[in-house]
């Protein structure tokens, strides 16, 4: 298990290959379709959220308020990454992102970024919101909540020893890719003619 | 039920009873929505136990399964969502004839309400066109709730919670297919629901599970695709033909080595369900829809007060 701590240099990024596991310290922000969108059309991060050095984690949480008015994280899973592929290699490119977590992977122009400004995919596993949740250790900030609902919004994560997988690396492989183009040659093996039962 | 298929497609009209008064039914669906939230079904956690038993140890997908199957234990004991993506809240209600389906329907929208503002259920619908979120999980299309009236008298709630990124991974072939060399026979549908799998890869949060429905028009045929995630994992079809299509399905898939959360690994689906629909001459559809790990399904039998007299699952 390799610990990564925020704010990420280059080097801890580029030093991670596919398949290693990773515990992360430190500060996440989230960010999933509405922030993207955002993003991608020239929308400016809002004071206080900076991804320089930072990791954006595709969540949306369930969150709520306790009796001293502080946000509780009450479930926070990864969402599908896939969907940001049209806008991730630009924030990752302008906002100098050293890492996305996510789910399910992404595609060409996201693992063409992570190679050259220095950014990895790190899974989480899905579904898996209580265990994320647990390591979630305060919630400090939300931003963006009016205008784009809890579930899209960007809150602000103190987290403590989130695990993750590195699925995508800094030096253009993808454990996705790998898998796929596997799984494929092997279906082919097994795409013989189905008989039905004869009676 | 008599049946293990989730409906009788027949239904004759039975003479209206007295209504009883149905009081306590908003708390008795709330509960429901919360336990479904929660609680994996035995039937699933069965499963992912002998899942994670055959992963190799030391590999990521063997770390992936201890991960869910510590997160199944701690939604239980912290009564909190298993997944945050709490999904399309998809109400099934078996009832006698005379069974009050608008108070029914009324219920149902304040128990969704209150078990979002309880943190049982995300604040997950939104506006399609103006992308606004209200925060109460009740609008057009939310919740979803299917009648079907039974000769019966007992009324039963199924609630399945089907989150998103499940969903987006589902796919509708239309036979026949010329590039995955399917035709309009059995073999075809293998081609269709492999590939599917194939597709899906750990995207739709594997192992997953596949309910399909051979024939049927675009709507019933996806439709009825999802009523087989009524079923419990251990049944078995009435079909003998789609129990051993069911089996291969299963054990082919297990092979392709796309594994949990698609980090490659032994278990690829840990159950597939067929289901059957008479199609047009002209039709002939396979559609396949995806559950993830994270399967939340409960349901309950209701007594005359609206009470819960029986679990499901």
């Amino acid at each position: 298990m390799i610990t990564l701590t925020t704010p990420v240099s280059e080097a801890a990024v580029r030093a991670l290959k596919v398949g290693d596991e990773v515990a992360i310290t430190g500060t996440l922000f989230t960010g999933r379709d509405a922030v993207h969108k955002y993003l991608h059309d020239g929308g400016q991060l809002p004071a206080g959220v900076s991804l320089q050095g930072g990791l954006l984690y595709h969540c949306g949480p369930v969150i709520i308020k306790d009796g001293q008015g502080n946000w509780r994280c009450v479930a926070a899973g990864p969402t599908t990454s896939i969907r940001e592929e049209p806008y991730q290699w630009q924030i990752i490119r302008d906002f100098g992102l050293r890492g996305i977590i996510g789910k399910g992977g992404m595609g060409e122009r996201t693992l063409a970024a992570c190679k050259d400004y220095g950014c990895a995919y790190l899974h989480a596993v899905g579904g898996a919101a209580q265990v994320l949740a647990e390591c979630i250790h305060q919630v400090p900030h939300v931003y963006f909540m009016e205008e784009f609902g809890a579930p899209e919004a960007i809150w602000e994560f103190e987290v403590v020893r989130f695990p993750a997988v590195v699925t995508m690396d800094a030096h253009g492989n993808s454990l996705h890719k790998e898998v796929l183009a596997a799984s494929e040659a092997e279906l082919a093996k097994h795409s013989y003619r189905y008989e039905p039962k004869p009676n | 039920m008599n049946s293990p298929w989730p409906f009788s497609a027949l239904t004759r009209c039975r003479r209206a009873r007295s209504l009883p008064s149905m009081n306590v039914l908003p708390d008795s669906l709330l509960e429901l929505i919360r336990r479904a939230s929660a609680e994996i079904p035995d039937d699933v956690h069965r499963a992912i136990l002998a899942a994670l038993e055959r992963e190799k140890p030391g590999t990521i997908a063997q770390g992936a399964m201890k991960i869910i199957d510590q997160n199944i234990a701690l939604a239980r004991t912290k009564s909190q969502p298993i997944c945050q993506d709490t999904g399309t809240i998809l109400f099934y209600v078996e009832c006698p004839a005379g069974f009050d389906q608008i108070r029914f329907e009324e219920a149902a929208r304040g128990a969704v309400k209150l078990a979002t503002a309880k943190g049982y259920l995300r604040q997950n619908s939104v506006d399609s066109i103006t992308g606004r979120n209200d925060g109460t999980n009740v609008g057009p299309g939310s919740p979803v709730v299917h009648f079907h009236q039974h000769r019966s008298t007992e009324a039963t709630v199924r609630l399945i919670l089907k989150g998103g990124g499940c969903e987006n991974v589902g796919a509708q072939y239309s036979l026949p297919n010329e590039k995955l060399k399917a035709n309009r026979d059995l073999d075809g549908c293998r081609r269709a629901i492999l590939d599917a799998v194939l597709q899906a890869q750990g995207k739709g949060c594997g192992p997953g599970i596949l309910g399909v429905c051979i024939g049927g028009d675009r709507a019933t045929s996806y439709e009825f695709s999802k009523e087989q995630f009524l079923r419990p994992l251990d049944d078995h079809n009435p079909n003998p033909e789609l129990e051993r299509l069911e089996q291969d399905i299963v054990s082919t898939a297990n092979k392709l080595g796309i594994g949990p959360m698609g980090f490659g690994g032994q278990t690829t689906l840990l159950g597939a369900k067929i289901g059957v629909l008479n199609r047009l001459p002209a039709s002939y559809f396979v559609s396949v829809s995806y559950m993830c790990w994270a399967y939340r399904r409960q349901g309950l039998v209701l007594g005359p007060q609206g009470e819960i007299q029986k679990w499901l699952y």
